[in-house]
């Protein structure tokens, strides 16, 4: 019972991290962006590349992972999302849809299309006993490190001057350029930390959920779980609705395995017809 | 003239048939006689056409964005071939017009949640659902036979009198008779009071209340007419290729849906018959250069259209025939038009 809550709230977490940059493109700059799961794809195989070919530790790949998915972020938004931002919704999604596609391609061209495991260090492995509760180590790191990240996160966002620059963009962007707040700029540089969260988050779930081509498909159902129902206004509503997510997907899973992921699209369903603004969201969120 | 009349008057004008919208038709009639090996490929690309005309009913026409059409269709071909399995009802037309029932009851269900909430929600809803019913169709698979599908499914003949033959003739003429009525009645309600209505609150939701125009009812009338032609595009399929599987819910269906729609263009009833052809043969191209990797070019050229502009590449592709039309019909003929210049 314990070791589902805990592997519920490790998968939560982990689910956070890969999809709080879409909280932030989606809710706050109110982009579509359906393929931010390609981000997350391109930070797993980065660390992949890394750890099984080129023998860094895996550790020190993660930063690496962010790194690079965040400079990838930061070169498609320079070069093609800012295209997009002023389109109307429907060609948002098809644009990324498009991405999506082409990223399934292409990492199956490059990568091939079998699911990849990464050699983690053996430190990671295995349980520890705590208290009769078997915890895995590994889910044990994810943990600390994204609460870690959430923590943050959250800091940087209320405390930081870049964070209120970036709330003042995103409630009225022509005011904010108008007070001298260079906006594609802080969009920009948001994207791309999103899409370094989301390589970080590839990277570290690749264990979990498991890393092949299809990976930006298969999961852009949660991610917009996460944020359609956590709602847009802050990190804390994606982060609790992720946490709920993750729980209720692993005890799903383990207590009625035969209905699959029925219970959560049913609850999203539910949820988004109480609230459509999401669950923690604004009532007048635009 | 006062604007009332003028209004009326340019709608009749719209309304009128074309003798570039006979042509179309007479071409594709042409088409049976034309390419007798190539009906497989052309039975598709009606369906799909079928298909796409159900999206542009309620994308081009109302605005609503779904991600989440292909539930209907797959609703549709689950219910046909169940019928058609179980010797329920027998008779194909007969089972066509069951099937669509069923999907249009699924639509008018779920529409009450569509309508809620702006184009976000909307697409988590409509993704959800579809998913959702994945997932069920799986669950059950005692009824639907699981990730193996429907095998086994005996068409009878069409009326009792024309069997499905081997090399699909019959098929492919069963399946443009059933677009070209459905297109029929489709002409006949975007043309209606109904229709203009619709686009009035695709255009602008609060002004169309503020005329007096009652929109909920109107987006669950139109969803529910959608669900009823996708449901009939997903029983044509599963009737002509005698098959029902679980993809027909998948993702990439109701995707590629939209690209169909995006390539013809939506807001006119054309859009889904062009963007069927043209995205079907797109795709045996990229098929037959990279077998493997076809996604890659179809996701390029989503890009390439989202980027280019809709509206800009649609008046592109219309420039040459129009410039002709234009030619030989007087100034007036214009046989498409884009979204961004329609009424």
């Amino acid at each position: 019972m314990l070791t589902i809550l805990f592997d519920g709230i490790a998968y939560g977490m982990l689910l956070f991290v890969l999809a709080s940059g879409l909280a932030v493109t989606l809710g706050l700059m109110n982009f579509i962006n359906l393929a931010h799961g390609a981000f997350a794809m391109a930070g797993g195989y980065i660390t992949v590349v890394l750890v099984n070919r080129l023998g860094v530790p895996f550790l020190a790949s993660l930063p690496l992972a962010f790194l690079a998915s965040a400079a990838i972020g930061l070169v498609f938004e320079r070069t093609l999302y800012v295209h997009v931002y002023k389109k109307p919704h429907l060609d948002q999604v098809l644009f990324t849809i498009g991405l999506v596609f082409m990223s399934v391609a292409a990492v199956d061209y490059v990568m091939g299309s079998s699911r990849i495991f990464i050699k983690i260090p053996e430190a990671l492995e295995g349980q520890i006993d705590f208290f009769g509760v078997g915890i895995g180590r590994y889910r044990l790191m994810i943990i600390v490190i994204c609460g870690l990240l959430t923590a943050g996160l959250q800091r940087v966002l209320a405390r930081t001057r870049f964070g209120s620059r970036l709330r003042a963009a995103v409630d009225d962007p022509r005011a904010a350029s108008g007070l001298g707040i260079n906006v594609p700029q802080v969009f920009a540089f948001t994207f791309a930390f999103g899409c370094g969260l989301a390589g970080l988050g590839g990277a570290l779930s690749a264990e979990i959920l498991g890393l092949d081509p299809y990976f930006p498909l298969k999961f852009m159902i949660y991610f917009l779980i996460v944020v359609s129902v956590g709602g847009s206004s802050s990190i804390t509503g994606p982060f609790l609705a992720s946490l709920l997510l993750g729980i209720g997907d692993v005890a799903g899973k383990y207590y009625v395995p035969k209905l699959g992921p029925f219970v959560i699209y049913t609850i999203m369903i539910v949820i988004l017809i109480w609230r459509p603004n999401g669950l923690f969201g604004r009532s007048a969120a635009r | 003239m006062t604007a009332q009349a003028d209004v009326g008057h340019h709608a009749r004008l719209h309304a009128r048939w074309h003798w570039s919208e006979i042509a179309f038709w007479v071409l594709a009639l042409a088409c049976a006689f034309l390419f007798p090996s190539r009906y497989l490929i052309m039975t598709d690309i009606v369906r799909l056409a079928l298909f796409a005309l159900s999206l542009d009913l309620i994308l081009g026409y109302a605005g609503i964005v779904s991600l989440g059409h292909a539930a209907f269709f797959g609703v549709g071909a689950y219910s046909a071939g169940l019928l058609a399995l179980h010797g329920v009802v027998t008779e194909p037309v007969l089972a066509l017009i069951v099937a669509g029932l069923v999907a249009m009851a699924l639509g008018f269900v779920t529409s009450f949640l569509v309508i809620r909430g702006a184009d976000l929600t909307r697409l988590m809803v409509t993704l959800g659902i579809a998913l959702l019913l994945e997932a069920l169709a799986e669950r059950f698979s005692d009824i639907t036979g699981g990730s193996d599908g429907l095998q086994g499914i005996e068409m009878q003949p069409i009326l009792g009198l024309f069997a499905f033959d081997m090399f699909g003739k019959v098929g492919f003429c069963y399946c443009l008779a059933v677009l070209f009525l459905l297109f029929l009645l489709a002409r006949r309600i975007v043309h209606s009071p109904f229709g203009l209505s619709l686009r009035a609150i695709r255009n602008n939701p609060l002004r169309a209340a503020a005329i007096g125009i009652p929109v909920n009812k109107r987006l669950i009338a139109i969803y529910t007419l959608a669900a009823f032609y996708a449901g009939v595009a997903g029983a044509l399929f599963t009737q002509s290729t005698a098959l029902a599987s679980l993809d027909v819910f998948s993702f990439e269906r109701s995707a590629d849906l939209m690209l169909v729609l995006v390539i013809g263009g939506a807001g006119y009833l054309y859009g889904g018959l062009i963007g069927a052809v043209v995205f079907r043969m797109l795709q045996e191209v990229f098929a037959t250069i990279t077998p493997q990797y076809w996604q890659f070019w179809i996701g390029l050229v989503l890009v390439v259209i989202v980027l280019v502009g809709r509206q800009r590449l649609h008046r592109w592709v219309l420039w040459t025939p129009n410039l002709i039309l234009r030619q030989f019909g007087g100034r007036k003929a214009i046989v498409a038009i884009p979204e961004s210049d329609a009424p």
